[in-house]
């Protein structure tokens, strides 16, 4: 893995926050399946994620894990099975799509900024026309997650005047001001130089340390191992085994598992 | 420090570059006669000015008839321009019919219009959103109550009597403010996934981009008082506007649909992923990014639809070209010239209107380029 990955796990974490609530459920897929075209691109996912746990999803590309993570908040529709976030669920109804939506922030490979706007108007377009937030009071809120993600004196800045590690501080932060009750990530330090890798992944710690529930797809595995309850690993459309980080790390029970982590840890 | 014998404490003034770098003749050099090539250019160049200036200098100033003028000296032999004919006449250009006493009303209009105008398209200046609701809402009801009158004890104009720039420029203004948002509908409409949406709107570009300008107007005049019921007729302005309208929204929807391309399915997708709903997305995150794109061919089409208004002539209506087109009739200022002075005057008077916008349309590029660049 990248040095910036393993140079994370020096950090002492705060455990503390991290424990998962056993009672309620955040995301429920039941028996799901997805086609592109002919293509079977998922097949048959059962997945229960409890609040406040912290999802590693990993597999080799074309296996599907972008795809699961676009299906919750549907990005991607779903043709069979049963898909229930936050005691909602997932149909062609589109108001439960937004509803689903406001709860649900995702965080992009290539950031996905509004390059017209401003990192701060970035940050508010959402709360102020989603939630109607008053326009001071929002600007005070994205001021407060723009502290947190250690950039504050970007706010007057236009995206495409930050570095790719800033950009995508700002997409987390973004996100964060919908005070999302779940965050989904997909591969968000792969477009990223490896300098800039650590100062991502040092806010996704962060947010872990919070209580957030998080599923993200990263090849990351230093951060795996050190944030995640669960690895889930992903082939062919298939959830082909999970296990907690130590354990599936330590001990891959499938070949292709196998294979796959022997190709990745070098 | 001691090693140092001698530090000069004023600085040397730069002189001037010797002049083989610089200055009038290296200015030359460089522009003009930088290879054989370029150096032949130039003399053709030369040779083509000095055949061409002095004629047109004599057409339009030399032996012209400056306003003011009569017309015994534009009967004179090989006089220039008449300007002294589109001076007695410049009214008729630009009210065309409209009652002399009630010139104050388009007056009031101009004046209105250009109060409104200048301001929006100034960035600097503030209160956009009113300006905006004034020049959008509020000034349209005004120019029809203050042109139309019947109301408010104003003496009822109808609009047979329009005419000149006057109509000009409300067919251009209206099929310009109008054909962008329908323009952006219809391309928002051809993007769509409801299959009728989409349909309706394919249907409705590909059919007045493949029917004739005047086609449309002919048949809003011709045409569709036959489907009319009996006693029932729309208003020959009314019924231009609308054709040109229609037409030129056609023609906008495929310029912003290139825009609409432009942008990556990211922006979409992060605009949904943080609840926006469709025309939020659309409007805050799409649009602003896909108009920008395309102001280019934006212009280009207010640009053409300017143009395009003079063929509201062919239905009867007396916009500027026909005004100067009929004026070539008066036997008061018949001359050599006459016809052609008013031919030039139109040209004139159209290339003002599509040069401003075209340099606006630079300046408003350049402005929004600036800063966010990807
Ligand atoms: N919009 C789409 N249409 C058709 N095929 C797609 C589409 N998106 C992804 N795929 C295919 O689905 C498979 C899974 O894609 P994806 O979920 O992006 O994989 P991963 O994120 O694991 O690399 C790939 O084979 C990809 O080519
Ligand atoms: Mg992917």
């Amino acid at each position: 893995m990248s040095q910036a990955s393993e140079a994370v796990i020096d950090r002492d974490i705060d455990r503390h926050n991290m424990q998962v609530s056993s009672t309620d459920v955040a995301i429920e897929i039941i028996n799901m399946n997805k086609w592109f075209g002919d293509f079977h691109v998922l097949r048959d996912i059962n997945l229960r994620v409890m609040s406040g746990e912290r999802i590693v999803i990993a597999g080799p590309s074309g296996s599907g894990k972008s795809t699961l993570i676009r299906c919750i908040n549907r990005l991607e529709e779903h043709q069979k099975g049963q898909l229930i976030v936050q005691g909602t669920e997932l149909t062609s109804d589109l108001k439960r799509v937004d509803e689903v939506r406001r709860e649900v922030g995702m965080v992009f490979q290539h950031f996905n900024l509004f390059p017209h706007l401003t990192i701060l108007q970035n940050l508010t377009l959402a709360p102020i026309w989603v939630r109607g937030v008053p326009k001071a009071q929002a600007e005070e809120m994205a001021m407060m997650y723009l502290e947190r993600v250690k950039i504050p004196e970007q706010a007057q800045k236009f995206p495409g005047q930050l570095s790719g590690g800033q950009q995508q501080r700002v997409a987390i932060a973004r996100s964060l001001c919908m005070s999302p009750k779940i965050m989904l990530f997909d591969e968000p330090t792969s477009a990223l130089d490896p300098e800039m890798v650590k100062e991502v992944l040092e806010v996704m710690i962060s947010l872990a340390e919070s209580g957030m529930t998080m599923i993200c797809v990263t090849h990351e595995m230093g951060f795996a191992r050190q944030v995640a309850n669960r690895v889930i690993f992903m082939d062919q459309g298939q959830i082909i085994e999970q296990n907690e980080p130590e354990a599936f790390f330590s001990n891959p029970q499938h070949e292709r598992t196998k294979l796959f982590l022997s190709q990745i840890l070098h | 420090m001691s090693e140092t014998a001698y530090v000069r404490t004023e600085m040397v003034p730069s002189l001037p570059a010797p002049s083989r770098s610089s200055g009038f003749v290296a200015w030359l050099r460089k522009n003009l006669f930088a290879s054989v090539g370029d150096t032949l250019l130039t003399l053709v160049g030369a040779a083509f000015l000095i055949w061409a200036i002095p004629p047109l200098y004599s057409f339009f100033i030399g032996n012209a008839v400056p306003p003011g003028g009569t017309v015994e000296q534009c009967r004179v032999e090989s006089v220039g321009a008449c300007w002294a004919y589109i001076a007695a006449r410049v009214n008729f250009f630009i009210y065309g019919f409209y009652p002399i006493s009630e010139y104050w009303r388009p007056n009031t209009v101009f004046a209105l219009g250009a109060l409104l105008l200048i301001p929006l398209l100034w960035p600097r200046i503030p209160f956009k959103r009113l300006n905006a609701l004034l020049f959008f809402v509020v000034f349209p009801v005004v120019v029809y109550v203050l042109l139309n009158g019947g109301m408010f004890g104003l003496r009822p104009v109808p609009t047979e009597q329009w005419g000149g720039l006057l109509v000009t420029l409300i067919i251009s203004l209206v099929g310009i403010i109008c054909s962008i948002p329908l323009g952006i509908l219809l391309a928002l409409g051809r993007q769509s996934k409801l299959p009728i949406i989409k349909t309706l709107c394919v249907l409705f570009i590909e059919l007045w981009r493949a029917v004739p300008l005047i086609t449309v107007l002919f048949m809003a005049s011709i045409m569709l008082p036959l489907f009319m019921p009996q006693g029932m007729t729309v208003d020959k302005l009314l019924r231009a506007l609308v054709g040109v309208t229609l037409f030129s929204s056609a023609y906008m929807a495929e310029v912003i649909r290139g825009g609409l391309q432009a942008i990556g399915r990211g922006q979409y997708e992060a605009g949904a992923s943080l609840g926006l709903n469709y025309w939020q997305r659309m409007g805050f995150i799409v649009l602003p990014q896909a108009l920008k794109h395309v102001i280019p061919g934006i212009v280009n089409n207010f640009i053409s639809l300017f143009k395009d208004t003079s063929l509201v002539s062919i239905v009867g209506i007396f916009d500027l070209l026909n005004t100067i087109q009929a004026a070539t009739a008066d036997i008061n200022w018949a001359a050599p010239t006459q016809a052609v002075t008013g031919y030039v005057f139109a040209a004139a008077v159209y290339w003002v209107f599509c040069f401003s916008m075209s340099r606006y349309s630079l300046y408003m590029e350049r402005r929004l380029n600036t800063g966010h660049k990807r």
